[in-house]
């Protein structure tokens, strides 16, 4: 029983971060109708200008906020070279082009750093504390609070302000939208902004759990994509719940069935889905309108 | 058949036979296979040219799924360590015979590619592209982690060739003639039934599904064929070089196939050498790149994103898109016959007969208990104000929406619950409002896909016949000597009678038209009625949905009137537009 709690606090703790990363997909994939292949190797290059700030001796909270700055002007890049120039092709080319830029970003950031894995220590000096018969990681426990506080924060985001109705107002009807007068170039350019902040704050905050490596942009981007499958594709709930359910599946496997095959689980679950449920928990089937 | 009897013969559009035209082909292919076996290669020219022509059939593959049929497969990799793993574990540990591991690669690479497919193809293009990568990630681990069977990250070596090939240069000869005879089948597969269907998946799925294509079959077939010619390759591959590892097949590998498929041309087997050649190639010129990590992958994933935005269709695309359009206009259509229309007929009065027809779309009740009958021969026509269920009950019929409830029987068959293609091959023939052409085909070739209708009678055995049918129906709406052109140089109201002619070359029972006159101007408006007596004086049952009441109450002896969903009257013509409801729901009550 203890052991079944302790997997449940690092599973929700690693699937928070599978849900973060899911945000940002399900974000782009609304607003822009593409799925951003791109999107774990926002994650890994926050957590490499992290590292690289940490070790040239900037405080915590600095190198954090150089991180995200980082990651917005990536966020204004990427729009710009890759998503832009294609916005009115059919969603294959747009598809190939990000794969291509995650491999730009991943080897790019392997020629400048090499190929050794790096380690970043975690924002609290206290490892953790013992609650009862669980070890809450302190990582982990800031992990799930920054999940729970961004998705009240998304909810306020888009429901409550004009620009986040103006940007629902864009992925919903992109002609509509700029008849009333909504720029939606700029809409789409807030998205990948926005979406690159999520995806660069869940790297920095897995970095002190995992090693900062090369790979851990695409580990964590496939799992996230499965979660967005598993919770219903473009949705925003079920992106956050899919990545917990992973998160946890993901824990449990590797303890009770098998460590070298702990990356199978996601994508055993996720045919699993397509195969039997592919509109997700929450999706809705759509036809296509003749 | 009676009707062919007296159909005057069209002139043969291919004059000589298949074999003596590909000669030339055949004969440079041999040429090759002659150096390749002959010329004195040293030892690394001969592992970059067994490389190039290894990759170059497992990029064939992509070119058959991604550049006909428009499916994404990010695992080519995968069904290419498949193929290597067969022939390696088969001559290595089981000291298996070479054919039959080479077999026995092709087989479950088929098995894999058609599980695969059957599961996913369902859906859209993104889940594709995801489940792709992670059946890739699942292989890689499988390879990596089950050692007992894989040897894990040391790999296979010892993999061993077949008797008669033993020396490298016989066996690169060998390898050469197997990418001759396969460029040489996916080079044709475009001209087949099964290519066809590829391309007008790709090109529109939808109209696809009307026009009798079995757009889910088609995909798996597209995907198994690409899992296959990947497997293919990967056992030459485990031939030719005798070691093999997980490494060699990972995802990094699947998108360099990716990537020589889109530089050459994703769209035909000589873009997949082209590309495959210069990716080989480049690397080893920019061999000095290699001595920093990364740096030569980072431009890789550099080049991906400037193909794409700057030459769409690879190298060979941007070359062969010029000659196409050259040829459209210098190449004269063949002269073609009248069409002859005999709708089939299993002998009743009523050729549609709808009852209780219901569509909900949640609470909203599009379409709500309607009543249609056809008598055969007649046009009927659907009308009602916009809104009031006439399409939504088009697409039902036709089966892009399943029925709520109610029962469709067509000419004595139910086919209440078939899928597009089903009702397509049981006599239904269709036209969109929003026209739906395959974009990237001639007008001939449009047409030759409805021509191509399971159970259509009027058309006799081989490419031939089909062309001459398509040419007769293309004649029929007067585009014949245009039938060479591209889609996209029709103006609106030609492409509406192209799409009337892919109808028509499939000789339906009863043909559906959505709105005809939509978008038309007058000229044209007075031609498409020309042209739908001249339909209906064949006998064919025609239902037509239209706003034009000019349109409808000359060429239509029998109207249905729909509103909010519901029938609101239905009986001859000028009754119809008389009665009070019917006033009502156009003009408004008093």
């Amino acid at each position: 029983m203890d052991l079944i709690l302790q997997l449940l606090f690092t599973g929700i703790g690693i699937g928070a971060v599978y849900a973060l990363v899911a945000l940002g997909f399900v974000l782009i994939f609304r607003a822009t109708n593409v799925v951003n292949f791109a999107q774990g190797e926002f994650s890994m290059v926050a957590a490499y200008l992290m590292v690289v700030c940490v070790e040239f001796g900037l405080p915590y909270w600095l190198s954090f906020v150089i991180a995200l700055a980082g990651m917005a002007l990536l966020g204004v890049i990427f729009n710009l070279g890759v998503y832009y120039p294609l916005r009115h092709r059919t969603y294959l080319p747009v598809i190939i082009a990000t794969i291509g830029a995650s491999i730009l970003l991943s080897n790019t950031v392997l020629a400048i750093y090499g190929p050794q894995p790096q380690v970043l220590q975690g924002w609290f000096d206290t490892p953790g504390i013992q609650l009862g018969p669980v070890y809450l990681d302190s990582q982990y426990l800031l992990i799930i609070g920054v999940t729970i506080l961004l998705v009240l924060f998304n909810f306020w985001f888009f429901e409550k302000t004009l620009l986040g109705k103006k940007l629902q107002a864009t992925s919903q009807d992109k002609e509509m939208a700029s008849l009333l007068g909504i720029s939606v170039s700029t809409m789409i350019m807030i998205t990948f902004i926005y979406s690159a902040v999520l995806g660069g704050l869940a790297g920095i905050l897995v970095a002190p759990v995992l090693f900062v490596s090369i790979q851990m942009g695409s580990t964590i981007a496939l799992k996230a994509f499965a979660a967005t499958i598993i919770g219903g594709f473009g949705d925003v709930a079920g992106a956050i719940v899919g990545g917990l359910a992973l998160g946890v599946i993901e824990t449990f496997g590797a303890a009770y069935i098998s460590v070298p095959y702990k990356d199978g689980f996601a994508f055993l679950v996720l045919i699993a889905f397509l195969v039997f449920r592919p509109q997700g928990i929450f999706g809705e089937r759509v036809a296509e309108k003749a | 058949m009676s009707a062919s009897d007296n159909m005057i013969p069209a002139p043969a559009v291919r004059s000589k036979p298949l074999i003596i035209r590909h000669l030339p082909y055949f004969i440079g292919a041999a040429v090759l296979v002659a150096l390749a076996a002959g010329m004195q290669f040293d030892g690394y020219i001969l592992n970059i040219l067994l490389q190039a022509t290894t990759f170059s059939i497992a990029v064939f593959g992509l070119s058959v799924v991604l550049g006909l049929c428009g499916q994404i497969n990010l695992a080519q990799a995968a069904f290419f360590g498949f193929g290597a793993y067969a022939v390696g574990l088969g001559t290595a540990d089981l000291h298996l015979n070479f054919w039959l591991c080479l077999v026995g690669a092709c087989a479950i690479t088929l098995v894999a590619g058609a599980f695969l497919g059957m599961s996913t193809l369902r859906l859209g293009g993104h889940y594709l592209a995801m489940v792709t990568i992670s059946f890739q990630q699942i292989v890689t681990l499988v390879m990596i982690n089950a050692v007992g069977v894989t040897h894990g990250p040391d790999g296979v070596a010892n993999i061993r060739r077949p008797e008669l090939f033993q020396s490298s240069q016989s066996y690169l000869a060998f390898c050469v003639a197997m990418l001759a005879i396969v460029g040489y089948l996916v080079w044709h597969l475009p001209d087949t039934k099964l290519g066809r269907a590829m391309r007008a998946v790709r090109d529109n799925e939808l109209a696809a599904g009307v026009n009798g294509i079995d757009v889910f079959r088609t995909k798996v077939s597209a995907f198994a064929v690409c899992a296959v010619l990947g497997g293919l390759a990967g056992g030459l591959f485990a031939g030719g070089f005798a070691y093999v590892s997980p490494d060699q097949f990972s995802f990094a590998e699947s998108i360099q196939f990716l990537t020589m498929s889109l530089l050459g041309g994703v769209a035909s087997p000589i873009g997949s050498v082209i590309g495959t050649g210069l990716l080989i190639l480049i690397p080893e010129w920019l061999r000095f790149l290699k001595s920093v990590p990364g740096l030569y992958l980072a431009i890789y994933g550099l080049s991906v994103i400037l193909i794409i935005r700057f030459m769409p269709d690879g190298i060979w695309g941007f070359v062969s898109d010029a000659f196409t359009r050259w040829r459209a206009h210098t190449k004269a259509p063949p002269v073609a016959g009248a069409l002859h229309l005999k709708p089939a007929t299993a002998g009743g009065d009523i050729v549609l007969e709808v009852t209780g027809l219901s569509k909900h779309f949640g609470g909203l009740k599009a379409v709500d208990g309607v009543d249609i009958a056809v008598k055969r021969g007649s046009v009927h026509a659907l009308i009602g104000p916009n809104g009031s269920g006439k399409t939504t009950t088009l697409n039902v019929l036709s089966g892009l929406y399943k029925a709520t409830s109610g029962k469709i029987v067509l000419d004595g068959t139910d086919i209440t619950s078939m899928a597009p293609h089903q009702r397509t091959a049981a006599g239904l023939g269709r036209t969109f409002q929003n026209i739906r052409l395959f974009r990237s085909m001639t007008a001939l070739e449009n047409v030759e896909i409805g021509a191509e209708r399971p159970s259509n009678t009027m058309i006799g055995k081989g490419d031939d016949a089909l062309t001459e049918r398509a040419m007769e129906a293309l004649t029929f709406v007067g585009l014949g000597n245009r039938a060479n052109e591209l889609i996209s140089s029709f103006s609106y109201g030609h492409q509406r009678l192209i799409e009337i002619a892919r109808a028509l070359a499939s000789n339906p029972t009863l043909l559906l038209l959505d709105e005809p006159a939509a978008g038309l101007n007058s000229t044209e408006k007075l031609e498409l009625h020309e042209l739908l007596k001249r339909i209906a004086a064949q006998g064919l049952t025609i239902l037509i949905i239209d706003h034009d009441m000019t349109l409808v109450s000359e060429a239509a002896q029998h109207i249905t009137v729909l509103n909010f969903g519901r029938r609101i009257a239905d009986g001859e013509s000028m009754a119809v537009l008389r009665h009070p409801d019917v006033v009502s729901a156009y003009l408004g009550s008093e």
